[in-house]
């Protein structure tokens, strides 16, 4: 506890985000799982990060680990700096400093991720008293603040509401308040509105992505699912098997993907142009992450696969404007037998 | 989005948002619509008072032995409820046995749950070598049945209240600890502790704010259900010649020294185990009304 109070070391000049080479590993005492292979992104203040794939791809481990909010068994190694600040580097007490204030989190199940024994109020206010440490009425008022900026409506009365009382929708903007009780910079959001009816999905992400307007966020969403990724953000990572296989703008990435993945993914999803059609699936199931295959992970499943891919795990190539994805059809190494352009060298 | 409420029409408002101290007074107004916790209550808290405020009321002597009026019947003149063996008013050591019977059900329990709670929610909120070491230890106690751990620990301490408050707290520590980890674990690896940490709070914020505050519950209640198994445990200890020794007045004791007067006095013989047995019903039915009107959010 005595770190909290030490000031952190701080570069100035440096992106909001800055994750290099990050790998995840799980071990227990039978099998060693790479959750999280070999990331790296940049995000700028005020920019919208979208992480979408599959259940198990990694992407919720990737996001916690900005914030180091894993099991003990998880072993990180590459480097995570937020406004400067290398989080990897932090001692256990000096989290609580960067956690909340710089960086804070939203969950994807707003019941759980409230104390029920607790009013909305009170969980507001305990949290900013803790941080701000101001006085009870003032902590109280900054929570009816909060509570009217995620546009609760009656939110005086809804202070001294429990999260049992209240309906799903205004749960998760309760959540919302919460993790912006102490003006972060950062905000992370775990699959914002997956628990949530179609109809206050697109409210919640409308009010997400005001916010973040407003307050100049920076914003690293979570979901499965492309329509919530068009909606929010200014650029996607589309991650398999623990890897970014994409990554790029929004619109370069959903106009003409270059990973055969990303392709499979908007073409199983339903959209208003292609009314009618069949939609088509992406043949197979994800890999074992502990028993991966030697080469491209997704080679099992591609409909492009050859015997190159076999070869080994392809490196992020340019696509473009920024567009990176991982995949030698297309690329500028096309039928070349070795990779010769590392594309995350040069990030 | 405000002006949307402002034109929903008052009978379409959600319950929820009447003003709301609403959860404690939900449960208040559960509690009484419910017959028989009320009931239960309300007996306990006449035999309460009545343990209490008697004695101080009333010139009642526990001790006055006469040979004479041995094992009158109840309903005997100046003699409410007869008298025992020895000619000793029974209402008057009744009154006076329930003193020492209900705090032997209240003390090692109150006892047993603050250090049951303390070591369960360290164990269950540490996990790992910690929940390893404090649970073995306790599966060691769990091994004995209550009564025989609490009947082999003041036999080997021998007769006496403190050795006998003493065995009972013991024998209680181990499942009290066992409803705190086993709670603490589930609430541990709820998403609100994580969203705690996530917001920058320290492991001691959340064990003393978010943990114990949703541990409590479930640990009164149960411990609540002790208490009553903690009278009878008494009783039997004192039955055994284990626990108070005479004269002193104790329910268990009394029964055990009126039980050679069941064929010649039965209802006298059968009015200390009948206090025993109301009071323990009563506080199990008690603490299962109070945990069905605490219980909505599950």
């Amino acid at each position: 506890m005595t770190h909290e109070n030490a000031p952190l070391p701080v570069e100035s000049a440096a992106p909001l985000v800055s994750v290099e080479n990050l790998s995840v590993t799980f071990r227990s005492p039978d099998k060693t799982v790479t959750v999280v292979n070999d990331v790296s992104f940049t995000l700028r203040e005020g920019e919208a990060l979208c992480l979408l794939g599959e259940s198990g791809s990694g992407k919720t481990v990737t996001m916690r680990s900005l914030m180091r909010l894993l099991p003990p068994t998880a072993h990180y190694t590459g480097r995570i700096r937020l406004r400067g600040i290398d989080v990897l580097a932090l001692k256990a007490g000096q989290l609580s400093g960067i956690r909340g204030s710089l960086v804070s989190m939203i969950f994807q199940e707003p019941m759980t991720a409230l104390d029920p024994v607790f009013t909305i109020g009170q969980q507001i206010a305990e949290t900013v008293r803790r941080h701000d440490g101001v006085s009870h009425a003032a902590a109280r008022t900054r929570a009816l603040d909060l509570l009217e900026l995620v546009q609760i409506p009656s939110a005086r009365r809804r202070l001294d509401a429990y999260p049992f009382e209240l309906s799903g929708g205004l749960r998760q903007r309760a959540m919302i308040a919460l993790a912006l009780s102490c003006r972060p910079r950062i905000l992370l959001a775990d699959e914002p509105t997956t628990a949530l009816d179609a109809t206050v999905q697109i409210q919640v992400l409308l009010l997400l992505r005001s916010l973040q307007r407003e307050l100049g966020m920076s914003t690293i969403f979570v979901t499965h699912d492309l329509g919530v990724a068009c909606e929010v953000a200014d650029r996607v990572a589309i991650m398999y098997a623990g890897r970014f296989v994409e990554h790029g703008a929004v619109d370069d990435v959903l106009t003409h993907a270059a990973h055969p993945y990303t392709e499979g993914l908007l073409h199983s999803t339903v959209h208003a142009e292609r009314q009618g059609g069949r939609l088509e699936p992406i043949a197979g199931s994800p890999p074992d992450l502990a028993a991966l295959p030697p080469g491209c992970s997704f080679e099992p499943r591609c409909v492009f696969a050859r015997a190159a891919c076999r070869a080994g795990m392809p490196p992020l190539s340019e696509r473009g404007a920024g567009q990176l994805a991982r995949c030698i059809r297309g690329s500028s190494i096309h039928e070349a037998s070795a990779p010769v352009y590392d594309a995350e060298a040069s990030l | 989005m405000t002006d949307q409420t402002l034109s929903l029409p008052l009978t379409e408002r959600p319950a929820a948002i009447r003003p709301s101290t609403s959860y404690w007074s939900g449960v208040r107004r559960r509690l009484a619509r419910d017959p028989v916790t009320m009931i239960c209550a309300a007996i306990l808290l006449v035999i309460l008072a009545a343990v209490i405020f008697a004695p101080l009321l009333f010139p009642l002597d526990p001790y006055k032995t006469s040979m004479i009026r041995r094992l009158k019947p109840p309903g005997t003149p100046g003699f409410l409820l007869g008298t025992d063996e020895l000619g000793r008013d029974m209402l008057a050591r009744l009154i006076h046995g329930g003193r020492l019977s209900l705090f032997m059900g209240f003390a090692p329990v109150l006892v047993a749950t603050c250090i049951g709670a303390t070591l369960g929610i360290i164990a269950g909120y540490a996990g790992g070598a910690v929940n390893m070491g404090i649970m073995r230890i306790m599966d060691v106690f769990y091994a004995f049945p209550s009564v025989l751990l609490a009947v082999a620990i003041s036999g080997a301490l021998g007769p006496g209240i403190i050795n006998g408050l003493f065995a009972l707290t013991l024998v209680f520590i181990p499942p009290i600890t066992r409803v705190a980890e086993s709670v603490t674990t589930q609430i541990r690896a709820q998403d609100f502790v994580d969203a705690a940490r996530a917001t920058g709070a320290s492991a001691t914020r959340i064990v003393t704010g978010h943990v114990l505050s949703n541990v409590a519950g479930p640990i009164l209640v149960y411990a609540a259900g002790l208490i009553s198994v903690s009278i009878i445990i008494a009783s039997g200890l004192s039955f055994l010649g284990l626990g108070v020794s005479p004269p002193t007045p104790e329910w268990g004791l009394m029964l055990s020294a009126m039980r050679q007067a069941i064929y010649v006095a039965p209802v006298n013989a059968v009015l200390p185990g009948a206090m025993i047995f109301i009071v323990s019903i009563c506080f199990n039915m008690m603490s299962d009304g109070v945990r069905s009107a605490m219980d909505v959010r599950a």
